[in-house]
C-alpha cells in the first residue's frame, strides 16, 4: 500500500508486473529504464539466474512529477514468472497498489496466461486483495511475432472484467508506457478515491 | 478502498530521524536506515551520501519477506533479527514492532555486540513513535493531502 510522507512531501506507490514465465516482465521494466531521464529514475536491480530468468524480484523506482506539493514515486517490481517461484510471487504482491498482467500473445502460451491470471487472483485474495478492486492493467506482449492469437480472443479470455488492456511489443516499447501511465494513472485515482 | 498503510507527519518524522541519529553515534555505526516491509524507506542517518538506499530498502524488505516466509514454512512466527557479516562491513536487521525494519550498517570500529545492544534500546524507541503514527493515521477525522488532488492534477501529470 502507498507510503505517504508528510515531512518529505511524498507519496510511494508500488506497482507490480505479473504474468506467466518469459512473457516480458522484465524487458517492460528494462525499457522504462532505458527510456527514463536519469533524475527521474534509481537503480535497476534484477535478482535473476545465470540464464538471467528472474529469480526473485526486478525492482525500479520511478519519479512521475509532483500532485499538489507532493512528489510521486512509483516503485516497479516484476514477479518471477515460472510456476515453481510461487512462494517468492506471494511475497512481492505485499502491499501492492496496482497491478499489470503482461499476457504473452503466443497461441501456444494461452493456457499458461489463464493459469498465471488464476494464479495471480489466488495470491491476492491470500493476502486480503481482490483484484476486481484493485487498478488493474492487462498488456498483450509480443504482437509481432506470427502466431500470436487476436486480440479479440485474448481480451475474451483474459479480461473479463474490462479493465484497460494494450497491445505491445515490449522488446521495441510499444505500448510499454501506455500500460505504465494507465495503471498510475489508475492507482493515483484510486488513492484520492480512498483518501 | 485502498487505504495508505503508513502516513508519515512531520512530528514523528524529526523523533524517528533522532533516533536513528542516536544510534549511528551510540552504535558507532557507519549508516542506519528504516525501511517498511514493502520497502519504502522511511529514515536514514549516517554517512550515506554515495549509498543507493533506495535499493538497499527495496532489497532489504525483499530479504524479510524471504525470511519470514521461511519462517512460516518452519512455523515460527517471523525471524526478527538477521545478521549478514561481509569482509569490510556487517549488516544487522531487525524488526520492529512486525510494521518496520531497521538496518545498521558498520565495519570495524564497531562490534556485534555494541550494535545488538544499542538497537535493543533503539527498537523500543521506535515502538513507541510508530505505535502513535499508526493511531494517528486511523484517526477518522484525519485529512489526507489525497483529497485535494483533481482529476485534472493527476492528468496533468501524464501530460508529455
Amino acid at each position: 500500500m502507498s507510503f505517504i510522507n508528510y515531512s518529505s512531501r511524498e507519496i510511494n506507490c508500488k506497482i507490480v508486473y505479473y504474468g506467466p514465465g518469459l512473457c516480458g516482465k522484465t524487458t517492460n521494466l528494462q525499457y522504462v529504464y532505458n527510456r527514463t531521464n536519469p533524475d527521474a529514475k534509481g537503480k535497476m536491480i534484477s535478482l535473476a539466474t545465470e540464464t538471467e530468468r528472474t529469480l526473485f524480484f526486478d525492482f525500479l523506482p520511478l519519479s512521475l512529477g509532483e500532485i499538489r506539493g507532493f512528489k510521486t514515486r512509483f516503485h516497479l517490481y516484476t514477479v518471477p514468472g515460472q510456476v515453481f517461484y510461487d512462494a517468492s510471487r506471494k511475497l512481492i504482491l505485499k502491499g501492492v497498489d496496482g497491478v499489470v498482467f503482461v499476457a504473452d500473445s503466443q497461441i501456444e502460451r494461452m493456457e499458461a496466461n489463464i493459469e498465471s491470471v488464476e494464479n495471480l487472483r489466488d495470491n491476492l485474495a491470500e493476502q486480503g486483495y481482490d483484484l476486481d478492486k484493485l487498478p488493474y492493467v492487462i498488456q498483450y506482449n509480443k504482437r509481432d511475432l506470427p502466431n500470436v492469437a487476436d486480440v479479440s480472443e485474448l481480451r475474451s479470455v483474459l479480461n473479463t472484467t474490462n479493465v484497460p488492456d494494450f497491445e505491445a511489443v515490449a522488446t521495441k516499447g510499444n505500448g510499454v508506457f501506455d500500460t505504465l501511465k494507465a495503471t498510475a494513472k489508475l492507482v493515483l485515482t484510486e488513492l484520492k478515491k480512498g483518501s | 478502498m485502498v487505504r495508505p498503510q503508513i502516513v508519515m507527519y512531520e512530528e514523528e518524522f524529526n523523533q524517528i530521524q533522532d533516533v536513528c541519529e542516536k544510534l549511528v553515534r551510540d552504535a558507532n555505526a557507519i549508516v542506519v536506515f528504516i525501511v517498511d516491509k514493502n520497502g519504502q524507506l522511511i529514515a536514514t542517518a549516517g554517512e550515506y551520501e554515495n549509498l543507493d538506499t533506495t535499493s538497499l530498502a527495496s532489497l532489504t524488505a525483499g530479504n524479510i519477506a524471504a525470511t519470514g516466509g521461511m519462517a512460516k514454512v518452519l512455523k515460527e512466527n517471523e525471524f526478527a533479527t538477521q545478521f549478514h557479516e561481509g569482509e569490510h562491513q556487517n549488516v544487522h536487521i531487525q524488526i520492529v514492532g512486525q510494521r518496520v525494519i531497521l538496518v545498521v550498517i558498520f565495519d570495524e570500529r564497531s562490534s556485534l555486540g555494541l550494535v545488538r545492544l544499542r538497537v535493543r534500546k533503539a527498537n523500543q524507541a521506535l515502538n513507541t513513535i510508530f505505535e502513535t503514527l499508526v493511531q494517528k493515521a486511523n484517526d477518522p477525522n484525519a485529512s489526507s493531502p489525497l483529497e485535494e488532488i483533481t482529476d485534472d492534477d493527476i492528468d496533468n501529470l501524464f501530460n508529455d
